[in-house]
């Protein structure tokens, strides 16, 4: 190996109380390279990133940069030893301009000068392909320029070694592309990049070495061109995993949901949706692709009756009876006394989904507290079907007593997803429903998914992972600023084009679009 | 007298008074932006008039009569004085996390006591003697421009050199991020206790002098001390106004001046039967705490994040939660 160590961990363990989040992890990086850390929730990569980062203290081990032992206390301290972490959530002053916020912290002893250091931005801006206006503010930008400011942020600071912890949750393909082409760039340039990522081909594609987690512990340390994506994911379950979406051919479509011409305005007059119009049948999964607040959310939550509309129509066919039903401008309550069997997976779970310090029997009985006429609420059979939850989708608790803020995500939303299951609805709406899970768990479900769709469930899911959308859902419908810019067939979809829609404005005509096969 | 004594009259009674306001706004305005509210402001500025008086009386006890050191001491105590209750409120609502409202309002309700009880057992009143200090240079003049004394100057700088710090410097770029986002504060290695700390005493600090400007120049009575406490919440009320920007405030406070003396005034300058026989003043009074309203309600609408108090204005900020 010619290449120069940058940075090496030696037996690093880290404990929270009696949990061990880091075991004796031994870790090597090298200038010029990208090294992905890969792992599943709560494998602890974030934690030794920390360290790094100075924001947590090892319990026990060595950190060595450029070979000498060093102690990282603060990320002040890591700064000083050139390391800078981009974090997951931005920390950025949303009403400070980008110089403001990449100097922030900064002192070099030389004079306040804003002018000096809109200079040195641009020109770090220019020296590794970032594009960007130094005198905009935060709340002006979008996600993927917020993210260029963190980087900027670090560079600016001179870092050698750079952190980033998920960097393209939040993005769109052609975003990641673009990211993945500065990386590359930094790392020409001598810089050494960790890279922490759930996604299994983007690991592949950017990537140089992979360090694999599992439990906290470091289980290898393998060459990217060496390896491949079952591999991989075996060393990080432990097991081998089944990593294919067994999609199954719709039965008997019947058009469940119409909606038609939805227009919603927000507060500060913006449309949030624009005359919206697609239809979801049963036995059926369709997907909802775009960029992150595109009006995915207000749009389910116009179905489920949350959100004012200005025009359009939502209609309902109800399977048992064959009855025509009108939901605009009904309340989620009026909407269950018609009879509509609707669930609804919000995308924040313990804000609009559940409530976070009740137990899990409490959350249950949200949706059941008003059954029976006694008046006294009835306990034993939430009771039971928390513990048929529990069991059944093996959702990790100390008990049913446990508030459930407690849990981790994941469990978090497998008890959600579990309770609107089991209200065995006829439209299920779920928003995200894999957002920060595991591979483990964002399988087990997608499976679930997929077992309401084949029994007759008209299934609305909105995700982020194009890749996972296209093998999930039979159609998928994109969004962009409130608006339906395409609705594609899954089954041959190809993810640029998905992702290309996702910037469009207008509705765009692809060949696949809206086979009626219904 | 004539129409222009009056308006004259009017503008030199209406500044100054504004400074009462300017001292207690630009202390609020650099608390707020390290993201505390700090409702003590109007015991804050009781303690800090009742600093100063003892201060400038135990000066007089001891037979000094150098006018300068007088002053200097006194605006010294009166600082010192402010400054101490910010530090009473940094550990309980900083260290402690304590609720920032109830703090505040507790340190009110203590700073008016302990500024009555001073003021009740400091007779015979002879810092008062000091008045002419305060007022200097126009200690002799027969019109209301004999409160422009020493501390309005001093009030305007302040002022000014607060803009300067907050929004020309690298300490007022930490502060401001410190109130508005701390944890990124703390991510780039600022000290946000420290610096929290440092705004809530300083701004504490600054707001003493305010009830002391009140006694000390602008009343200039026994019974003064008695309306400082509700200046004060004008003073809180001109934070707003002013957009949490000092050298708005500066104009702020003399249109709160204005409109507070409107009272006196008014009915005087128009005279309408009905108004003085309403005797109005007390309704009259109300007036800036209605345009208050009006720019908050305006600068609602308008929504510019720029205009906005601080992000984190009010929230406690705990490190692990991250």
């Amino acid at each position: 190996m010619d290449k120069a160590v940058a940075l090496e961990l030696r037996g690093v363990t880290k404990s929270f109380g009696s949990v061990i989040a880091n075991n004796n992890v031994d870790l090597t990086v090298y200038k010029n390279e990208i090294l992905a850390i890969l792992g599943e929730n709560g494998c602890g990569k974030t934690t030794l990133m920390n360290m790094i980062a100075g924001i947590y203290f090892p319990d026990s081990g060595h950190i060595l940069v450029d070979g000498e032992e060093v102690v990282i206390r603060s990320p002040k301290d890591a700064f000083k030893y050139k390391i800078g972490m981009i974090h997951q959530h931005f920390k950025l002053v949303d009403v400070f301009s980008a110089s403001e916020n990449i100097v922030l912290g900064v002192k070099d002893g030389t004079r306040y000068n804003l002018k000096e250091v809109n200079n040195r931005v641009l020109e770090i801006s220019q020296r590794y392909g970032f594009n960007i206006d130094p005198k905009k503010k935060i709340y002006e930008m979008s996600v993927s320029e917020k993210q260029t400011v963190e980087i900027i942020k670090v560079l600016y600071r001179g870092a050698d070694i750079l952190i980033l912890d998920e960097p393209t949750a939040v993005l769109t393909p052609q975003e990641t592309e673009k990211l993945f082409k500065v990386l590359r760039r930094m790392r020409d340039d001598g810089k050494s990049i960790i890279i922490i990522t759930h996604k299994l081909h983007e690991v592949l594609s950017i990537s140089d070495k992979v360090a694999v987690l599992r439990k906290g512990e470091h289980i290898a340390t393998v060459n990217t061109s060496e390896t491949n994506e079952s591999e991989l994911t075996e060393m990080m379950v432990g097991k081998k995993v089944d990593l294919n979406i067994h999609r199954s051919e719709p039965v008997d479509p019947q058009t469940r949901l119409t909606v038609s011409g939805l227009t919603s305005t927000n507060h500060d007059g913006i449309k949030v949706l624009d005359d919206v119009s697609f239809t979801a049948r049963s036995g059926e999964i369709l997907g909802i692709a775009g960029i992150a607040g595109s009006g995915q959310r207000e749009l389910l939550e116009a179905i489920a009756g949350l959100q004012h509309l200005d025009s359009g129509e939502i209609t309902y066919n109800n399977p048992k009876n064959g009855e025509v039903v009108n939901l605009r401008d009904k309340t989620p309550l009026q909407i269950r006394d018609l009879g509509v069997r609707l669930s609804f997976v919000p995308e924040d779970r313990l804000g609009m989904g559940l409530v976070g310090n009740m137990n899990i029997t409490d959350n249950m009985m949200l949706r059941s507290y008003r059954r029976g006429h006694s008046f006294f609420v009835d306990r034993q059979r939430p009771k039971d079907l928390a513990n048929e939850i529990v069991n059944s989708l093996e959702v990790v608790t100390p008990g049913l007593n446990t508030p459930v803020r407690r849990l981790s995500g994941g469990n978090v939303q497998k008890v959600l997803v579990g309770r609107e299951i089991a209200a065995s609805p006829k439209l299920l709406m779920a928003a995200y429903p894999v957002r920060g899970l595991d591979i483990n768990s964002s399988y087990t479900i997608y499976n679930l998914l997929n077992k309401q769709k084949e029994n007759g469930v008209a299934v609305i899911f909105v995700g982020e992972d194009l890749d996972v959308l296209i093998d999930l859902c039979d159609r998928i419908l994109v969004i962009n600023s409130g608006r339906i810019t395409g609705i594609v067939e899954a089954r041959g979809a190809k993810k640029e084009d998905i992702g290309l829609l996702m910037t469009k404005t207008e509705r765009v005509v692809i060949d696949t679009e809206e086979e009626n096969n219904g | 007298m004539n129409i222009f004594t009056s308006i004259f009259n009017y503008l030199f009674s209406a500044i100054p008074l504004g400074m009462t306001f300017l001292y207690g706004s630009t202390g609020e305005i650099l608390t707020e932006k390290a993201g505390h509210l700090n409702l003590g402001i109007p015991g804050i500025m009781c303690v800090g008039a009742a600093g100063g008086c003892a201060s400038i009386q135990l000066l007089i006890n001891a037979g000094i009569t150098n006018p300068v050191l007088i002053v200097v001491v006194g605006i010294l105590c009166a600082f010192l004085s402010g400054a101490l209750m910010g530090l009473i409120y940094s550990v309980l609502a900083v260290t402690f996390h304590a609720n920032q409202n109830v703090t505040g309002l507790a340190l009110t309700t203590f700073g008016v006591g302990v500024m009555k009880f001073t003021m009740t057992k400091l007779l015979p009143v002879k810092y008062l003697n000091a008045l002419p200090y305060f007022r200097f240079p126009f200690n002799s003049s027969q019109t209301s421009l004999k409160y422009c004394g020493v501390m309005v100057f001093l009030g305007i700088a302040v002022a000014i050199a607060t803009s300067y710090v907050l929004f020309r410097t690298r300490v007022g770029l930490h502060l401001r991020a410190v109130g508005e986002n701390p944890a990124t504060a703390d991510a780039v290695g600022i000290n946000v206790s420290l610096y929290k700390y440092m705004a809530t005493c300083i701004g504490s600090g600054i707001s003493g002098l305010g009830g002391l400007f009140y006694i000390m120049d602008y009343a200039g009575s026994r019974e003064a001390y008695l309306s400082i406490e509700a200046l004060g919440w004008l003073a809180i009320a001109l934070v707003i106004f002013a957009l949490w920007k000092p050298h708005v405030s500066i104009f702020g406070s003399a249109i709160f001046g204005a409109l507070f003396v409107a009272g006196s005034f008014i009915p005087s300058l128009i005279p309408i039967a009905m108004l003085q026989k309403m005797e109005a003043t007390p309704l009259l009074k109300m007036l800036p705490y209605v345009v208050t309203v009006i720019v908050l309600v305006v600068t609602s609408i308008r929504d510019k994040k720029e205009n906005q108090p601080p992000a984190s204005l009010g929230v406690p900020y705990f490190r692990e939660e991250r």
